[in-house]
């Protein structure tokens, strides 16, 4: 009886050895990648993750995910990545989320041999990383300029820009390409500043929210009663700027228009709250962040440069001379829930 | 007790709300008017009734960190009874205020019977409370809500003023919890713990009591303001809460209520909350960035703590 126990135990025991060592090389098998972005709690990390999850589950890859707690706590991604390449990653995705602070841990990283690709956002200088896959901001900016402008018709701008917050390139990007594209003196898409030209009649803050972009607007109403174009960063704080204007009666005579086209923002767009929008594609970044994963495992071939993820531009009412697509659209390719 | 006024300690914060008003109304010529003073009003009403909340538990030598995010998790759960099982808005916004008096009532539990510092208890309670409202909610704003909610987001109009009805509502509070503190006795026996809570234990006041009240009706106004960001916004935002958190306290300080308890009068903490709002407001007028408004900010604490600290040391 006391034999049999033992011999079974051992053989259990030499079978779990021979399980593990199995599942070990299987594990070895199959590419392993890490996606750290800046928080668990915004619609577009969630869906970029959803995005990386799907494609990852296509190609047979493990996907390890983390994000840090708050927007700009560096420190939560540097433990992420370090992690994870404990846990075997050879390839992370990273939407950095302060630009130069995480470089001396991604050096760490490319050292071990892992190849690390900026998704979203880029790391300053942009080339720490091996690749960025992102959407254009500037061109972003630009498009929604161009559509504000030939809204407008001939009328002079009197514009108020609810911006995100100081010193941020994603910000400093938008505002520019959206100035650049109304045709009104601007920066460059390098500039990390804002440019001011006189037909800007009122900056705000709004953080990218919609409760911070109704305050703004408001003290910019106050400030310019006479305020027909409105550039927001995001389309929250496009929400927050419709309904500052329509509690003063004014939703009708002023043009918002946005970046990110999230489903809420499209069906914004659709309800006639923002006039256009320029939509940028979360999943597109993480799907082929993985399936780069997933090449440089096989091949060991690694990515380089700039890649554009693609910015569309979606507006209810097309106007002459600026290529729109129309709400339907949007909504096919939106992210968050519809 | 209630005849004596601390000078520095009452008229500090308004006289540098006076002092904030006359420098913006020499920037701009948009700032002194009627119509911009109701703005600002609107702009504070959700962190200035989360302060009402705030204050109470500070007047008892306490502090709440999770103030915010008991608030945001408030409108998620109103909105999302409201959008996902169709109740009316009446009754979503009850669950929704239970949801916050619930959290109060775990902060005070955890603070009297488990005897835990309330600093360690909210800073628990808050991060419970940002991931539940994460989870709940799945990150997502809610927005399609019955009309209903928004109604205190409405306004009227007195004289050529737009008046929203949430700044009324919180008007009231303010007014009907300062007299409650003064002229009834659960009131004085708030300041009486904070002052010392052994004296008042032995003067057979049951201190535990009056801290779970104190608790419990801090969630009581965390709910009302969850309501009244409902109304403000249009939406139950996971994300709302996040400013307000930090920005009541600052309000409660910045009103000239004692950090150490037992001292402080709830009107200030309006005060307060309207110096934090007029910056804002004023700052874009003048078209400054809004990091001069943090600073500011910043300044102003040390000085509102300061200015209590040396009163404290001339009392004694």
């Amino acid at each position: 009886m006391n034999f049999r126990a033992v011999t079974f135990a051992s053989s259990a025991s030499v079978f779990s050895v021979l399980a593990l060592a199995a599942s070990t090389a299987l594990a070895q098998a199959q590419p392993v990648i890490g996606l750290i972005t800046k928080t668990d709690s915004n619609p577009f990390f969630v869906k970029m993750k959803e995005g990386a999850d799907a494609e990852a589950k296509k190609l047979g890859a493990k996907l390890l995910s983390a994000a840090g707690k708050t927007d700009g706590d560096n420190a939560g991604q540097v433990t992420a990545m370090e992690n994870m390449i404990a846990a075997g990653a050879k390839t992370i995705l990273l939407t950095p989320s302060d630009a130069k602070a995480i470089i001396p841990a991604i050096k760490r990283a490319q050292s071990q041999g892992v190849m690390v690709i900026a998704l979203d956002s880029p790391t300053d200088p942009a080339s720490a990383v091996d690749g960025l896959f992102a959407t254009d901001n500037y061109k972003a900016g630009v498009l929604i300029g161009q559509y504000a402008k030939a809204a407008l018709g001939g009328k002079a701008p009197v514009i108020a820009t609810l911006d995100l917050f100081p010193g941020h390139p994603v910000g400093a990007q938008r505002h520019n390409g959206f100035l650049q594209g109304y045709g009104l003196k601007s920066l460059d898409a390098k500039s990390n500043d804002l440019a001011k030209p006189a037909e800007v009649v009122c900056m705000a803050d709004s953080f990218g929210d919609a409760a911070k972009g109704q305050t703004g607007m408001e003290n910019c109403l106050q400030k310019n009663p006479g305020i027909n174009v409105v550039y927001t960063i995001n389309e929250p704080a496009a929400a927050g700027a419709y309904k500052a204007l329509k509690a003063a009666g004014k939703e009708k005579d002023v043009v918002i228009v946005s970046v990110d086209g999230g489903c809420a923002g499209i069906k914004d767009v659709g309800a006639g709250v923002i006039a256009a929008t320029s939509q940028q594609y979360p999943l597109r970044m993480a799907a082929m962040g993985v399936a780069a994963g997933v090449e440089y495992a096989k091949s060991g071939k690694k990515v380089s440069g700039y890649t554009d993820t693609g910015v569309t531009l979606i507006a209810a009412k097309p106007v002459t001379g600026v290529d729109s697509k129309d709400v339907k659209t949007g909504m096919d390719l939106c992210w968050g829930n519809k | 007790m209630k005849a004596k006024l601390p000078p520095l300690g009452t008229l500090g914060p308004f006289i540098a709300l006076l002092l904030a008003c006359v420098f913006f109304a020499t920037q701009s010529d948009r700032f002194l008017t009627l119509q911009n003073f109701s703005l600002i009003l609107q702009q504070v009403m959700v962190v200035g009734t989360i302060a009402i909340g705030q204050t109470l538990i500070i007047l008892t030598a306490g502090i709440d960190l999770s103030c915010g995010m008991i608030m945001a998790l408030g409108s998620i759960v109103m909105t999302k009874m409201a959008a996902d099982f169709g109740l009316s808005a009446p009754v979503a916004i009850a669950l929704g205020i239970a949801a916050t008096a619930l959290f109060g009532l775990v902060n005070g539990l955890l603070v009297t019977k488990a005897k835990l510092p309330p600093f360690i208890v909210t800073l628990g309670t808050l991060n419970i409370a940002f991931a539940i409202t994460q989870l709940y909610s799945g990150s997502q704003t809610i927005t399609n809500i019955p009309e209903g909610m928004n109604w205190l987001g409405q306004s009227f109009r007195i004289g050529g003023t737009n008046v929203l009805y949430g700044v009324i509502l919180m008007l009231v509070l303010y007014l009907v919890t300062w007299l409650a503190l003064r002229e009834t006795a659960p009131g004085r026996h708030i300041y009486a713990v904070g002052n010392s809570p052994e004296a008042t234990r032995l003067t057979g006041i049951s201190t535990d009591k009056v801290l779970l009240g104190v608790y419990v009706a801090a969630g009581v106004f965390y709910g009302i303001a969850s309501m009244l960001s409902v109304a403000r916004i249009g939406a139950g935002d996971p994300n709302a809460g996040q400013t307000e958190n930090l920005d009541a306290i600052t309000a409660v300080v910045l009103g000239g209520t004692s950090l150490f308890g037992g001292r402080g009068i709830l009107l200030g903490t309006l005060v307060g909350a309207l110096i934090v709002g007029v910056f804002r407001n004023g700052l874009t007028l003048m078209g400054v960035s809004s990091v001069y408004q943090i600073l500011v900010t910043g300044i102003l604490v040390i000085l509102a703590v300061a200015t209590d600290q040396m009163s404290r040391k001339g009392v004694r």
